[in-house]
Order: structure tokens, then sequence, then C-alpha cells
């Protein structure tokens, strides 16, 4: 799983001295391709949906006021000449504006504040809960805790975000009125919030630093049902991915050798198995990130959490296919320089991966 | 001369087909979930075949013998799961929903399945600028967030689709195209390791054409793991189905009933406690899913001699 095809491909062309600095740089420039590709077939697919305006205008603009706004914003130039235009824009940071004639470099920064604090207590949670369970699953394996284990990590995975924020906001809010239905906080926080100086956007950072227990209180139930409906998501997905790589390494034979030695099992576990079972870790949290920004748009939509996932999901909704393009774009920048990191993270951590 | 070698092998019979395998050496636990998986799975395939018996109204009903039905009706005789705001049967909706869920899972997977394996195939085996081109969309598709994957395709798709096979297929296509890269990249993978054995260098010598190296030695050696993928991949197309239907971009309400848009419409719902409108629907798709992933992780358990072996290591000590 850590080991992508290009490295198997081409074992021992890059031995040596200064293998790291190398790999680092190779993968570095691997990032612009994937970008490419994928800004273009987000571009391709797109056009071949229609040009943005008439998508969201259709119906309402006759046909020559159709004919001005296209020629207006160069939608009937040759598709060659749009797509180089778009992709320089790009090169410059310009992602494109919403139909309500934002920046989508703006919009990002707006709301993806939101879903990156969602995201950060989400995965949190998920390694506070998924891990140990993991270890404790592969410890214990093939008996019944393990199986147990087992069952309720696929059942995390098997239930839907939003249905899992369904039932939550059922049980929790509806029916036990303890913690709020949806938003980031209440309105009133919200103001307070806003009005601090050098305020993060952050709002459980912003809360925590004015020290009010109101305000605090507040944005931390609003987060609670959110974080807990995502970071279960991804909780399940540690689980077994924690319990399958401890006991691959288990079945090394450097473990035999230190179980031979007379090394206790419950040892062998915690220090021989568990650091190498967190390699592969590292780099599926990489991948992570991409399904968590999947489970964002869902999760947002059922909390009406207004983040990127949420502002997207509208835009969606809106047919405003500029934004949809530039959001999407600037997400794959995004996942593409996170696998970059990982992947580097990995290379220094296991120097196998270097090859 | 293929064949000479595999005489003295046992015949192969319909027990050495994978899922029959896999149950037959399997055990304790491992056994339990595999066939806990299989029923699930096999229960929810019995319900979508019989469906037309099953349901007391059809997916898109909302008047009956007594006239409209009422909406938001809690579970009663009549609508035993209650009716939703825009006066559907649950009951109704969650069991058609089975039908749409399975036959857009069988065209995702059996499409992604075909061009995966097939390109997988090709790319590995000859190599050269044609499989680094495939290798780095592979990548990039691969990296990327699957559902905005998805969403991006089917707004293309399913423009105008209101038909329930227009919007099944569009759907499917949808999906698919998250899962070619993964059949993609497991094949080609295993294909550059069976390239390199002896029997494909004697075939070779021997001046077999190149297609016929690639159908009888090639292909038949790397199907090896994807009975795994494909179980996989079913459980994540029915999450990503309904989560199409959850941000609207699934199948339309009357032509099928679909649980993911059922969802959309329930968590409005839930605010005011109405619970029934999401309960059962998104049970369902729990249900589907657990079983084709219990089944799919037996699997890969039990075809790993790694997490097999082990096992019965375990027991001789304890």
């Amino acid at each position: 799983m850590t080991v992508t095809p290009d490295q198997v491909e081409s074992p021992g062309r890059l031995r040596g001295v200064g293998s790291l600095g190398r790999y680092v740089l190779l993968r570095f420039l691997l990032i612009f391709p994937t970008v490419l590709i994928l800004v273009s077939m987000v571009f391709v697919v797109m056009r071949v949906a229609g040009d943005p305006i008439t998508a969201s205008m259709g119906g309402r603009l006759t046909a020559e006021q159709l004919e001005q706004r296209l020629t207006e914003a160069g939608y009937n130039r040759p598709i060659l000449v749009q797509y180089l235009d778009y992709l320089g824009d790009l090169a410059r940071g310009d992602f494109g504006r919403t139909t309500d004639n934002q920046a989508i470099t703006e919009v990002l920064i707006t709301y993806g504040t939101a879903t990156l604090e969602l995201a950060v207590y989400a995965g949190l949670l998920a390694m506070l809960i998924g891990i140990p369970l993991g270890r404790f699953a592969a410890y214990h394996r093939d008996r019944a805790s393990d199986a147990v284990f087992r069952v309720l990590a696929i059942l995390a995975y098997a239930t839907p975000v939003f249905f899992a924020g369904l039932l939550l906001k059922l049980v929790f809010s509806v029916w036990l009125g303890w913690l709020p239905l949806g938003g980031r906080a209440s309105t009133q926080t919200q103001i307070s919030l806003g009005t601090i100086p050098g305020a993060s956007g952050l709002l459980t950072v912003d809360a925590l630093r004015t020290g009010r227990a109101d305000l605090i209180g507040d944005v931390f139930s609003h987060l609670v049902l959110p974080a807990v409906a995502l970071g279960l998501l991804t909780a399940g997905v540690f689980v077994r991915l924690v319990r399958t790589n401890m006991i691959s390494t288990l079945s090394m034979p450097y473990v035999d050798a230190a179980r031979s030695r007379g090394v206790r099992e419950s040892r062998l576990v915690r220090t021989h198995a568990y650091r190498p079972a967190l390699i592969p870790i590292v780099t599926v949290m990489g991948m992570q990130l991409a399904l968590m920004l999947g489970g964002a748009i869902l999760t947002e939509t059922t909390f009406e959490w207004r983040g990127l996932g949420f502002e997207l999901a509208r835009y969606l909704a809106a047919r405003d296919y500029v934004a949809v393009q530039g959001i999407v774009a600037l997400l794959a920048v995004i996942v593409a320089l996170t696998n970059f990191l990982v992947d580097v993270v990995a290379a220094f951590i296991d120097p196998r991966v270097r090859y | 001369m293929a064949t000479v070698v595999q005489e003295p092998r046992q015949r192969r019979g319909w027990t050495d087909l994978p899922v029959v395998w896999h149950v037959r050496h399997s055990a304790g636990l491992q056994r339990g979930m595999l066939i806990a998986g299989l029923v699930l799975v096999l229960g929810i395939v019995l319900v979508a075949v019989l469906a037309p018996f099953l349901a007391p109204y059809s997916h898109a009903q909302m008047s009956g013998a007594a006239g409209p039905f009422p909406r938001h009706a809690p579970p009663s005789g009549e609508h035993i799961w209650g009716t939703t705001v825009g006066g559907y049967d649950v009951f109704s909706r969650t069991l058609w929903g089975t039908r749409t869920a399975l036959l857009t899972v069988l065209m995702a997977v059996s499409a992604s399945l075909v061009l995966g394996v097939g390109l997988g195939l090709v790319s590995g085996f000859f190599g050269g600028p044609l499989d680094r081109v495939l290798v780095m969309l592979a990548d990039a598709v691969y990296a990327f967030p699957a559902l905005l994957l998805a969403i991006v395709v089917s707004i293309v798709i399913s423009g105008g689709q209101s038909s329930y096979f227009g919007g099944v297929l569009s759907a499917a296509i949808a999906i698919s195209v998250i899962f070619i890269p993964q059949f993609f990249r497991v094949v080609r993978a295993e294909t550059l390791q069976v390239k390199a054995e002896p029997f494909v260098e004697a075939a070779r010598v021997f001046g077999m054409p190149r297609t016929r190296i690639l159908r009888r030695h090639v292909l038949r050696n790397t199907t090896r793991s994807i009975p795994l993928i494909i179980t996989l991949n079913a459980a994540e197309s029915i999450l990503t189905l309904a989560a199409l239907g959850f941000l609207g971009f699934g199948i339309d309400p009357t032509a099928a009933a679909e649980w993911g848009y059922d969802l959309n419409r329930a968590v409005a719902d839930t605010s005011s406690g109405i619970w029934w409108t999401g309960v059962f629907p998104g049970s369902a798709i729990v249900l589907l899913v657990l079983g084709v992933t219990l089944v799919g992780e037996s699997l890969t358990d039990i075809s790993d001699p790694r997490l097999r072996r082990r096992r019965h290591r375990g027991r001789k000590k304890a």
C-alpha cells in the first residue's frame, strides 16, 4: 500500500548518496503533472456539460442576450483557447469568480477555516479512538473481543456519514435536547467572536482566546456532533488499518526472533510491531484527506456547518459551474500537495520507500 | 503443453470458485463473519427480486384506494413504516430501493472491472509510453476525492436523464470512473510480476502470439485478487450512490426509489422528531454495505496466507 507503481518500476535507479533528496525532488516535480491532469479533466468534463452561463441562466435569457453574455465571458471562443486561458489564470493563482462575484480563493479562505476546524477535530477523534482499538484488536486477534471491534469498525464504515449524523441529531438534539441541531455556533456567539481583534475564523480557537465560558461552551457544543459523525467514519478505517498492519508485522521474522529470545507478547505488540505498523498509516492519512473532503461535503450539509463542503453543495445546487470548477481545481492542488508531504514524511520514516 | 503440466493437479470443480473456496478454507470467527455477510447480501438480493410481491405500493405511489396517502404519517397498519413529507410509503420505497442499489452496483462494478482489468493488462504487459500515461492518469484520479469526481461526472451525464434505466446508468458510470484506476493499478502490478515468470518466457520462446500469451497465461494469473477488489468496490459504490442521491445528483425520485435521496428529505424531518423517514432507508444502506464488507474482509483474510497461517499458529499455542 505504501509502494506506488512508479517506485516498483525503477529499483536501484536512484541508489546511492542523497537518495532522499533526489526522491523528494522527483516527488515534488510529480505534483505538476498530477495537478495538470486533474485540472484538465475537470475542465474537459465541465465543458462537455456545456458553458456555465447557459447552465445557470438557460431559461431566463433570450437567445440574443445569452449570445451576448457568452461573447462577453469568452465562452464561444475555440475550446483550446479557453483551455490555455484557463491554465494561464490558474498559474497566476486566479481560480475564477462565482456568479455572485466572489473570488474562489476568497471563498476558500472564508469557508476553508470552518472545514479545517471540523476535519482537525474529527481526525483527532479518529486517531484517539481508532489506533488504540486497532492495536487492541490485533493483540486479541480472532477472539470474541477482536470480532466485536472489527464488526464495530465495519459498521462505522458501512454507515454513511449523513445517516450517522441524522441518528446523532435525532438522539442528542431532538430527543435528549443536549446539543444544538446544526450550525457552527449560535448567532449571538458568532457575532461576539467576529468582533474580537485578529479573529482566526477557527471558532474554537477564538472562543478559547476570549476565555468566556459561555462562548466556549456554545462553540464546542456545536462542534461535538459533526466531529463525532465524521470522526467515527475515519476511526473505522483506522481500526481496520492498524489491525491488519500490526498482524502483518507481528509475523515478520524479526518479531519471531524477539519472541524466541523470550520477549513477552504484550511487549512485542507494544514496541516491536506497533511502530512499523504506523508507517502505512501515515500514507493512508494522506488519502484520508481526500476521503474527509468528500465526507465533509456530506457532514457539512447534514449539520449546516458552513464550510467549503457546504458552500460547494450550494454552488452545485445553484448550477454555478464556474464556482464548482474553481473549488474542485483548488481542492486538487491541496490534495496533490498533501500527498506530496505525506510521501516525504513516509520516506523520512522508512528508508525503503526511497528505493 | 500447458495441460500436460497441469494434469497432476486436482480437477477444477465448483468448489474452486472464489467464494466457495473461501468458505471451505475458513474456520471459526472468520467463517462466521463470511457466512454472516453472505446471508445478509443474499437476503437483500432476495428482497430485490421479490420486491413486486413484498412491497404493498409502488415506489412513486402517493395515493391508494382510500384517496391520497397522509403526509408524515407515523408507522401504522396501513403504512407499516410510515409515510414521507411527499406522501410516499417508506416501507415500499425502502424495498424498491434494494433494486436500484443492486442494479447500480452491478453495472458500476462490471464496467470498471472490464475497463480496469483490460487497461491494466495491456498497460503492464506492453509497457511503453501508453503505460506511463495511463499510470499517471490513474494516480491522479486515485488521489482525488472520489465523491467530488462522481459528482462532476454525474453532472455531465445525468443532464435530463429522468428514466429509470438512464438514471441508474448515469449513476453507475459516475461511480465506475472512481474504480477503474483501482482495478487498473492492481492488475497492472500483478501483470508486471507474472510477465517475468518463466512460463511466460517459455510461451514466448515457443513462438506463441502475444495476444494469446496475454489471454491464456497472464490474464488467468492476475485474477487472484480481483474478487476482493470487487467486494470492496461494491460496498464503496453503494455508499457513493447514496451520497450522490443525498446531494441531489442521483436518480430522479419519481423514476426510482433511492435511499440517498430519501435520507436527504429525512434530514429536515429530524428536527420535528420524525424518525421513520430516515431510520429505515438508512438502515437498509448500512445492512447492505455491512454484508458486502463482511464478505470482502473475510475473503481478504482467508486469501492472505500471512493472515491465515498466523491464525493456526496462534491456535496451537493457546
